[in-house]
């Protein structure tokens, strides 16, 4: 090694050469095994295939709502009544702790508006997986507690959401997820 | 202080052994490893530390015989070997309370740590990759935790993935990745049993570098002061450590055996009989006792700090906590290691115990009303605790004499043995 210390003060020579060469061979080489050792973790194609899911909601009375599943997560589907329509449309977007719709189905800028966070004003259909730590909010199930707001509560840290699924009271810092969804027919979405 | 050896091989066979593969000679210096002759029973913590790490491994092992990671027969799997397997009740209740009494012994371990100032120069390494094994350790367990696929289970792997998501930007394609699917699933349960097959293997190995870490710099001992006379201040730790840590074993385990034969789910939680269902959350979602204190900071933090929104806040202090015992060995400016010379730091060091225990207790209740008042000041009190107290303390503490030697602590002040008695009793 005392040979190669002089010679590094010197210009470079071609063995300093081959010595990066491989050395940056190494870490190519290290890094291209790492993309599918790490990737394989990443959701494969059968978890992918059940990407949609079509939601009958023909036997949805008023005031009635269900929970299905999607992609592994629960799906909150309300019939709202006359009332809670009217009370989550004359909400002001300034007392919204979160201001934007989160809605795949509309702009990622607009608002949080009820508009804005349904298709048809009847039926809310939220994400029903809660945006502070992923817990399922309570209130789609008869009796359950609906929070301060009506809407869901999450009874894991007290998320109060209301009937737009807008969070309105403690510590989750979003609005519930509207996911991508279409009416097939009149009574019927299509999730995903 | 690595000391020179002493082995001599006696016979032909260890002659032979020794110039291929000094094996013996390595066990031999192991052994004979010169301890500090004043070690009272906290430092006994480390050797039930290896033994709970052993049983974990051959009862982890065993289970894993029995056992089935998938979502439609691992609870069922659970609840086979419970019923069915010969002794399997009292294997799988050896190991989930043995990582509960893992956990107890660790804490003690990291308080009398603190305590003694065994962090600091020229042990920094010894205190870090203490820390490394203490995250490796939580990992394994909440992997094991999430096995058993029960209510408890299940709700434990989403919300603790889910701190992830606090992240913008990087956080979601993390959590993704860490579950395999857009919720806790199969993919899930399979990867957590696979990773918790393997991490106490890498324990294993962190240990190995901790203790050759304090095997070149020295035991630290309840006077902080360095072995100047290795004749004088020092004892070979066999006999004389391995019967002193075999009887504090033997104890642990009466305390150990009691909860595995009297009480196993004394420390568990009932909902995790239920199996897991992705629609339904229990109503009170509370992780195992020892990540308690951790739960509380993370709620504790409920308001936005600048841009910086409460969840993220939470996510932030709950791994500053831990992240902040990195920098533990720089922050105490202390030039005195034991607190039992620093009358100052003492009192701050029992409140600082008061407050990972209050954390604890906060960490169990629901987060409204006064126990978040609580959670947050008993919060501020311990980052306050190694940002600003330590750090004065350093500057501003007038330090109590240390003695001379360890032989001199030990011999000539009866005194200080009377203190040491009163320490244990703390």
């Amino acid at each position: 090694m005392g040979a190669t210390k002089d010679m590094h003060e010197a210009e470079p020579t071609r063995r300093d050469f081959i010595h990066i060469l491989a050395g940056t061979t190494a870490v190519v080489g290290a890094a291209g095994v790492a993309v599918p050792l790490i990737h394989q973790m990443n959701p494969d194609a059968s978890v992918l295939a059940l990407s949609t899911k079509e939601v009958d909601l023909s036997a949805l009375e008023v005031g009635q709502a269900i929970k299905v599943m999607w992609q592994g997560k629960p799906v909150f589907i309300r019939r709202r009544t006359a009332e809670e329509i009217k009370s989550v449309e004359e909400t002001p977007v300034s007392a919204l702790k979160d201001g934007k719709a989160r809605n795949a189905n509309v702009a990622a800028n607009d608002d949080a508006e009820d508009k804005n966070r349904v298709i048809k004003p009847d039926y809310i259909v939220v994400v029903g997986v809660c945006t502070h730590l992923g817990c399922v909010p309570l209130g789609t199930s008869q009796g359950e507690v609906r929070g301060d707001f009506g809407g869901w509560f999450c009874p894991c840290h007290g998320s109060h959401y209301d009937n737009a699924g807008r969070i309105r009271k403690g510590p989750a810092p979003e609005n519930l997820q509207v996911p991508k969804y279409q009416f097939v027919a009149d009574t019927t979405i299509r999730i995903g | 202080m690595s000391h020179s050896s002493t082995y001599r091989p006696g016979t032909a066979i260890e002659r032979w052994l020794d110039k291929r593969l000094p094996i013996i000679r390595f066990s031999d210096d192991f052994m004979n490893f010169p301890t500090p002759k004043n070690l009272n029973y906290w430092w006994t913590f480390g050797a039930i530390l290896a033994v709970c790490l052993v049983i974990q491994i051959i009862t982890g092992v065993v289970l894993a015989m029995h056992y089935t990671p998938h979502e439609d027969y691992a609870f069922s799997s659970i609840e086979h070997i419970m019923r069915d397997v010969n002794y399997g009740d009292i294997i799988r209740y050896t190991h989930a309370n043995g990582a509960a009494i893992f956990f107890l012994a660790v804490y003690i371990h990291m308080f009398r740590g603190l305590y003694y100032g065994s962090y600091k120069e020229p042990r920094e390494m010894v205190w870090i990759l203490g820390v490394v094994i203490f995250l490796l350790m939580m990992a394994t367990a909440f992997m094991g935790y999430v096995l058993p696929w029960g209510q408890m289970s299940f709700w434990a792997a989403t919300v603790i993935t889910n701190f992830f998501t606090a992240f913008p930007i990087i956080g979601e394609p993390i959590k993704t990745l860490l579950l395999g699917g857009p919720a806790v699933d199969n993919a899930t349960l399979n990867r957590f049993y696979s990773l918790h097959y393997l991490l106490p293997f890498a324990i294993f190995g962190v240990v190995a570098l901790h203790i050759w870490a304090f095997h070149t710099s020295g035991n630290n001992n309840p006077t902080g002061v360095e072995v100047k006379d290795v004749k004088k201040d020092t004892v070979p730790f066999h006999p004389y450590y391995t019967v002193k840590d075999g009887f504090a074993i033997a104890v642990f385990m009466l305390l150990f055996a009691a909860f595995v034969f009297f009480n196993p789910n004394g420390m568990g939680h009932p909902d995790n009989y239920i199996p897991a269902n992705p629609l339904v959350t229990p109503p009170h979602i509370v992780p195992e006792w020892y990540f308690l204190p951790f739960y509380a900071i993370l709620r504790a933090i409920t308001f936005d700090i600048g841009p910086i929104s409460s969840k993220l806040g939470g996510v932030i202090a709950m791994f500053g906590s831990i992240m902040v015992l990195f920098v533990l060995p720089w922050l105490d400016t202390s030039k005195v290691r034991s607190m039992r010379y620093r009358p100052v730091a003492q009192l701050w060091f029992v409140l600082f115990v008061i407050a990972c225990c209050g954390l604890g207790y906060l960490g169990g209740q629901p987060a409204e009303g006064v126990f978040v008042v609580w959670a947050q000041i008993a919060t501020a009190y311990y980052f306050l605790f190694f940002l600003v107290i330590l750090p004065l303390l350093g500057v501003f503490e007038k330090t109590k004499p240390l003695p001379k030697s360890i032989a001199d602590s030990v011999l000539t002040n009866t005194k200080a043995s009377g203190g040491m008695v009163a320490q244990a009793a703390e």
